[in-house]
């Protein structure tokens, strides 16, 4: 039963539950004694949050990358596991909201931005365009987890009807949240760092290396403590679509850096600052060479043929990237945007003990939910639940 | 959120908690109530202080006329009981045919930062930090470098070689900050006063991000203003004290200059450098100097439209 589970899975819940308790408190204290508690300031006023945010974005973007094979090409095998990928985005989409909620100065006035009740500022305000989408696409994929494991509970073949146009639409709409988060960062003028035509593709590239290389290691997670098995092929495919999407992430980031550096002009500050320091200030150079090798080694390693066998390589390939792109997405990405400020003045920023604490938090939480979810598809899966299974242990 | 083993409460996870492992779940379950109260109390503590009555105010765009008096009402009590002074709390409408402008003499602004300073006092803002909606920056003659620009110089003004640029509100025409909210919680006015309603908004800085002037300013904490100190002639859409967890912006001191007074800065301005007025009057200062100047105005190439005009003696 999903609730039964060796030590090991007790373990790793309770301990998921005290760091996302631990953020919790962080977050109480952050909205009773004011945002001052953060390290962010009138110059860098998104930090750490909304940072995070921007890469669970592209995490739940990434969560149907295992549904455009499996669905565009028909690949059999894959169709087992989509409803993984399904899960992760829930689960990612879950930590972006989170993320900004504990960015709003106000969580209490939080029901000004639900349609029709508060004033929603649609269609002018990029947020709010993004907010329409992050909900739309939390109910796609509810909708076809919920369906697919319905079905497959009660025993029936799910109907295509039912579940397949919406697998199209949530690949479309995968595409739609990321591009609409980066369109929040460009769209600003007066911030020549993030007003880049190149800003959503380099996003959505990034999203196909996060989003896969993270279901690689659920997957992985998975083999390793249910009897669930299938042929190495979904994997690989992934790792084919990783390979081919970094690639692309790391030319894009080429050519940007080229275009702001070799032609030098004022739109470089923010690069130059985050790249190498400037007027002494250097607070972002070790976070963004730190990503850079992580998704160069990490790239590496998924082009070795190492890779496509279930090892060690891969595991570390995938965790490379991610914290590889976690960083470029975030520190890399949301901080440099305000240093300088736009009368460029150089205020540095470093999350404070409360952001590291609120962020920790909401993954903590987002993962348990996650391991809630999968350990229920995996029951569902191998039969150990079932109708029967219920009036067989209240018998 | 609560506990980690919350899982028997799954209806098709259902089963009757027998044994050592039921008693288990439940010390489990208990356990975590407790802890996940005791992680939230703050959060209690603070939502004592809020009152119902703010916590369901409507937008200021869609308050009747008596609900805007019982708001103002309350307020003034809420400032009554906080810091132990009498307010008056104003709201005076923008007048038809009226378009405010600014005007900064570079040529004269010598960088002494009593605008700054008047800014402050009259606008309560924070002591502690010395908030203030002016940013002054010494700059360095032969051009105009933001990035040769400081404003935190410490020394006697004038200095041999530089020029004064105090930057604040440029009140655009066409303000990126206002349709960067997602609530309308900051608008244009008719006279071209950009404002918040800092009681609507629910501070997530997308408006500070967006401006592109270091306009806004973000109360990271509650203000704190010793009670002699505060200006009680307030303005709901302007200087009365700001709630913690909000933003704020300058608004050309809408309170005083609605009512034909003149903004806070320029009268402190010990050289005159500032010129302010309605722009559409063909007799006024302003106008005089934006049709004989040669002004300009900063980064003209946004498509911001900036109402704050700056130029230099010939
Ligand atoms: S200067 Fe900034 S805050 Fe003021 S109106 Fe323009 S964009 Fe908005
Ligand atoms: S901080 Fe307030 S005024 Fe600014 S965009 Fe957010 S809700 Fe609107």
């Amino acid at each position: 039963m999903a609730t039964d589970g060796n030590w090991l899975f007790y373990g790793w819940m309770t301990l998921l539950t005290a760091i996302a308790l631990v953020g919790a408190n962080a977050w109480a204290v952050q909205v009773r004694d004011g945002m001052i508690v953060t390290n962010m300031s009138d110059h860098v006023s998104w930090g750490l949050y909304i940072a995070n945010f921007t890469f669970a974005v592209g995490l739940a973007a990434g969560g149907v990358m295992m549904v455009i094979p499996a669905y565009l090409y028909d690949d059999e095998e894959m169709h087992e596991l989509v409803i993984i990928g399904e899960a992760v985005a829930v689960a990612a989409i879950l930590m972006s909201t989170l993320s900004v909620v504990v960015d709003l100065g106000r969580p209490d006035r939080f029901w000004h931005l639900i349609p029709g009740i508060g004033k929603f500022n649609w269609p002018m305000s990029m947020l709010t365009w993004d907010i329409l989408v992050l909900n739309g696409y939390l109910l796609i994929n509810l909708h076809i987890v919920g369906y697919l494991l319905y079905m497959r509970y009660l025993g029936r073949k799910p109907n295509p009807k039912w579940y397949v146009p919406f697998v199209f639409l949530s690949i479309i709409w995968a595409i739609s949240i990321h591009t609409v988060t980066a369109f929040l960062y460009c769209g600003l003028g007066g911030r020549p760092f993030w007003n880049t035509a190149l800003l959503a593709p380099r996003f959505l590239a990034s999203a196909f290396v996060s989003g896969p290389a993270f279901i690689l290691l659920v997957l992985r997670v998975l083999r390793t403590t249910t009897d669930w098995e299938w042929s190495p092929r979904p994997a690989r495919t992934l790792i084919q679509i990783i390979r081919v999407a970094m690639s692309v992430n790391l030319l894009m980031l080429f050519s940007e850096l080229f275009t702001l550096f070799y032609t030098g002009s004022g739109h470089a500050a923010s690069a130059k600052y985050l790249f190498f320091g400037s007027h002494g200030a250097t607070g972002l150079v070790p976070w963004i060479w730190t990503a850079i090798a992580l998704n160069l080694v990490g790239t590496w390693l998924f082009f070795l043929p190492h890779a496509l066998e279930r090892g060690s390589v891969r595991v570390a390939a995938c965790l490379m990237c991610i914290i590889g792109i976690w960083i470029e997405k975030g520190m890399g990405l949301v901080v440099p945007g305000f240093i300088p400020s736009t009368l460029h003045e150089i205020v540095e920023y470093t999350p404070s003990s409360t952001e590291w604490k609120a962020t920790a938090g909401i993954w903590a939480f987002s993962l348990l939910v996650l391991t809630v979810l999968i350990k229920l598809i995996a029951a569902v899966h191998s039969r150990q639940l079932h109708p029967r299974s219920l009036s067989e242990t209240s018998a | 959120m609560s506990n980690g083993s919350a899982f028997p409460s799954l209806p098709i996870l259902d089963q009757e908690p027998t044994g050592r492992r039921g008693f288990l779940k439940a010390c489990g379950a208990t356990l975590g109530l407790a802890a996940w109260a005791t992680a939230m109390q703050p959060l209690v503590e603070w939502s004592q202080e809020l009152s119902v009555d703010e916590f369901l105010q409507k937008h200021y765009r869609e308050l009747k006329p008596a609900e805007k008096q019982a708001v103002f009402r309350r307020l003034e009590e809420d400032c009554k009981k906080d810091h132990g002074v009498d307010v008056t709390i104003s709201d005076p409408q923008a007048i038809p045919g009226v378009q405010f402008a600014y005007a900064l003499n570079l040529s004269v602004c010598i960088g002494c930062r009593k605008c700054a300073e008047a800014c402050h006092i009259e606008n309560n803002h924070d002591r502690a930090t010395n908030n203030s909606y002016i940013r002054v920056f010494e700059m360095e003659m032969g051009g105009i470098d933001f990035e040769k620009g400081d404003a935190t110089y410490d020394h006697p003004v004038p200095q041999p070689g530089k020029f004064y640029m105090p930057v604040q509100c440029q009140q655009c025409e066409n303000p990126p900050c206002v349709s960067a909210c997602p609530i309308e919680a900051t608008w244009q006015e008719e006279d071209g006063i950009v404002v918040v309603d800092y009681n609507w908004c629910i501070g997530c800085r997308y408006c500070e991000a967006a401006c592109p002037y270091h306009a806004r300013r973000f109360n990271w904490e509650a203000p704190q203003i010793p009670a002699e100190e505060i200006n009680p002639d307030q303005g709901y859409l302007s200087n009365r004290i700001r709630p913690q967890g909000v933003m704020e912006k300058c608004t050309f001191c809408l309170h005083r200059t609605r009512e034909g007074k003149m903004p806070a800065c320029l009268e402190a301005c010990p050289t005159g450098a500032r010129v302010f007025g309605n722009i559409l009057d063909p007799n006024s200062e302003i106008r005089w100097v934006v049709e004989n100047k040669r002004t300009f105005v900063l980064k003209e190439e946004l498509g911001t439209k900036p109402r704050f005009y700056y130029f230099f003696d010939e």
